[in-house]
């Protein structure tokens, strides 16, 4: 069915310097054909740094401005304005990891959706520091392993999505690159709309969270179905669960976390305990997410 | 030709009226804070028409005018001290995009103390960065080179940002007439709108900033070297063009009783009058002093400083920074020129001023008398 969605032209281009199995590089090929050639690409400091190739070449058949790592949601609101004076049409869309997003660049990122700047902000989230070796971000999960938490990650992931939903912007929404047509939907609709639109992109990355290359879309999917990520929109305030994630508000739909965590090295190291903390704060998280579509 | 009573900060502002840029972005911070309300008073009452992104920091200030220069747009922002080492890092990152961004930079002492007063410190820290960098000593060169700040940045063999620095209070607050130049004149001056190629374009996609490698990185850097040196040339084409539409004749600095002086100081802003004064008492005693006033910074117009300070046994350079560990920048500079033009004068390096001390004649004949008994070759002048 993704044939009937998307154009065969591609603005992702052969020759990108993304690991095998990348999350992100699958993400930004589905986003980039949603969205066409009239894209203006702000990529902070991130793996696509490195994955747009080095100069004189680029990997993207879109315009790209490379910025600063926490200046991204910044230099997208001031390119959007000159775009509109200018009287030149395009989407400003800011292509940021989550260190970029949740971290450094969550200040920029708060003043812009506050502006109303019109940008898509799209955050690629692979759950660390992987463009500099696997360092914890504020978006590293629970007992996750990485360079500097070696032992796991004591903290809690950071839940941005809910943050840029309390600014009261336009649009909200969660991604996953084993499901399309639902990325492609979602990023129709933030086209369409004016103001700062946050999409949360759920990123695997196989050398970071050490599985092999062959499985990233069966644990993108597998995310969904136990229910640790979420597919979702919130739409002008109001919360709605998309695709498979709409039939998993009971718990016997979904598959246990284990089954999740367990094909990822970086979970290698959890005791029984752990899994069951995680499992239970899954069950916790699907609770409130109960009496929201409730409401 | 109309003839107002402006601060500084709203000279700055009538210049960017009259320059049309298409987006401001901006931070307040005191003593640069009349600059954009006076700005966002001539958006609000149409008399300019340019979209104003109130950012949350002098970071994203930056960072939203690499965006909007970027794809074309004429940029104009503002800003002091903490605001401007806040925004530092996307200082150096408009530079290096090559980005025709222009900013003022009211002058003021770093925290800590808190300081709200005047000091160069600030500015003379983007000396490194390949902006085009001025400094204004009064109202009327506040509005002149922030016109002539636009003309050098948009100059296709330039594409730099270009900074214009005056002291707080001293320039920035403090109201002296002001001749503006005829809004068809400023057109006439400046490059056309759309004169250069904006380098991110949907039409014809490329990127900007990407990853290079050592050998395509230094030729890249060695390009923004060449472009500084274009630079100079392109000033002086400017000035004279200047002089057409508004009258004022401008050169690299503005030499007074140089021409058989055996001391010379060397000065930037608004401590000029003081110095000018110390000159002319010094000279009504029969000592042969003179002044250079040296508004151009970047680039360092070295050949020009130096052969202007041939005549002279010694050069006092006056720096209104705090500097510890070394010579001041304007001390390294002004020697670095003479050392490199062959010259042999014996130079000063003396701080003064700092944290917005008031600098009087008498101060300068005080440190004319400590150089001329062979004192120190730098020191701080403290009171």
């Amino acid at each position: 069915m993704a044939h009937k969605v998307f154009p065969r032209e591609e603005y992702l281009l052969k020759g990108h310097a993304a690991c095998p199995g990348c999350g992100a590089t699958l993400l930004l090929r589905h986003v980039l054909k949603t969205l066409g050639p009239d894209t203006y690409l702000v990529i902070p400091a991130c793996c696509t740094s490195v994955i747009a190739g080095p100069h004189p070449r680029s990997a993207f058949k879109v315009p790209v401005l490379h910025i600063a790592f926490a200046a991204s949601a910044a230099a997208a609101s001031g390119m959007s304005e000159a775009l509109e004076k200018l009287g030149k049409k395009g989407n400003v869309v800011v292509w940021a990891g989550d260190g970029g997003t949740v971290d450094i660049g969550l200040q920029a990122l708060s003043g812009a959706a506050e502006r109303g700047n019109n940008i898509i902000y799209i955050c690629y989230d692979n759950e660390a520091y992987m463009n500099t070796g696997i360092q914890k971000s504020g978006s590293t999960p629970y007992k996750a392993w990485t360079t500097t938490t070696p032992t796991g990650n004591p903290g809690h992931k950071k839940d941005v999505p809910s943050i840029m939903a309390a600014h009261g912007i336009p649009y909200v929404a969660t991604i996953n690159p084993a499901y399309p047509n639902d990325i492609a939907a979602k990023l129709k609709k933030a086209s369409n709309m004016h103001g700062l639109k946050y999409i949360h992109a759920f990123s695997p990355c196989p050398p970071g969270w050490r599985y092999d290359p062959a499985l990233t879309v069966k644990i993108a999917r597998l995310a969904v179905e136990t229910g640790i990520w979420i597919l979702y929109e919130v739409e002008n305030g109001v919360f709605r669960l998309t695709g498979p994630s709409a039939r998993l508000i009971e718990k016997r739909n979904r598959r246990p976390v284990e089954e999740y965590l367990k094909l990822q090295g970086r979970f290698s190291h959890l005791s029984k305990e752990d899994i069951e903390a995680i499992q239970s704060s899954v069950d916790q998280r699907w609770e409130e997410i109960a009496s929201l579509v409730k409401q | 030709m109309s003839r107002l009573l402006l601060t500084g900060n709203y000279a700055a502002a009538y210049a960017v009226r009259d320059a049309e840029p298409d987006v401001i972005s901006a931070y307040p911070i005191t003593p640069q804070t009349p600059v954009i309300e006076k700005i966002a008073d001539f958006i609000d009452g149409g008399e300019l028409n340019a979209k104003f992104v109130r950012v949350e920091s002098e970071h994203s200030a930056m960072a939203a005018l690499i965006g909007a220069a970027g794809v074309g747009a004429r940029t104009y922002t503002a800003t002091s001290s903490q605001g401007l080492f806040y925004m530092y890092e996307v200082i150096w990152w408009a530079s290096g995009a090559r980005l025709p961004i222009v900013m003022g930079v009211v002058m003021r002492a770093l925290g800590p103390p808190w300081s709200i007063w005047s000091e160069h410190t600030d500015f003379y820290a983007l000396r490194d960065s390949g902006w085009n960098m001025l400094v204004a000593s009064s109202a009327q060169e506040v509005y002149d080179f922030t016109l002539l700040s636009y003309r050098v940045a948009e100059d296709t063999s330039v594409l730099l940002p270009t900074v214009v620095g005056w002291d707080a209070f001293e320039v920035s607050h403090t109201y002296e007439p002001v001749e503006l130049v005829e809004k068809s004149k400023v057109k006439g001056f400046l490059p056309a709108k759309g004169s250069w190629k904006p380098p991110l374009d949907a039409q014809d996609p490329a990127s900007l900033g990407n990853l290079a490698y050592p050998e395509e990185y230094i030729r890249i850097r060695h390009e923004m070297r060449k472009a500084t040196e274009r630079a100079l040339g392109v000033i002086e084409a400017a000035l004279k063009h200047f002089s057409i539409v508004s009258g004022r004749q401008y050169s690299f600095f503005e030499c007074r009783h140089c021409e058989d002086a055996d001391t010379i100081f060397v000065v930037q802003g608004s401590i000029y009058g003081e110095v000018l004064k110390a000159v002319e008492e010094l000279r009504s005693e029969g000592v042969k002093t003179g002044v250079m006033k040296l508004w151009l910074y970047r680039p360092f117009p070295y050949k020009a400083v130096s052969r202007a300070l041939e005549g002279a046994k010694r050069v006092v350079v006056l720096a209104r920074s705090s500097v510890f560990g070394s010579f001041s920048p304007l001390g390294a500079d002004v020697s670095s020129a003479i050392n490199l033009s062959g010259g042999d004068q014996k130079v000063f390096d003396v701080v003064l001023g700092v944290g917005g001390v008031d600098v009087k004649s008498s101060d300068i004949v005080s440190i004319y008398r400590m150089v001329a008994s062979g004192g120190e070759r730098t020191f701080w002048w403290v009171r």
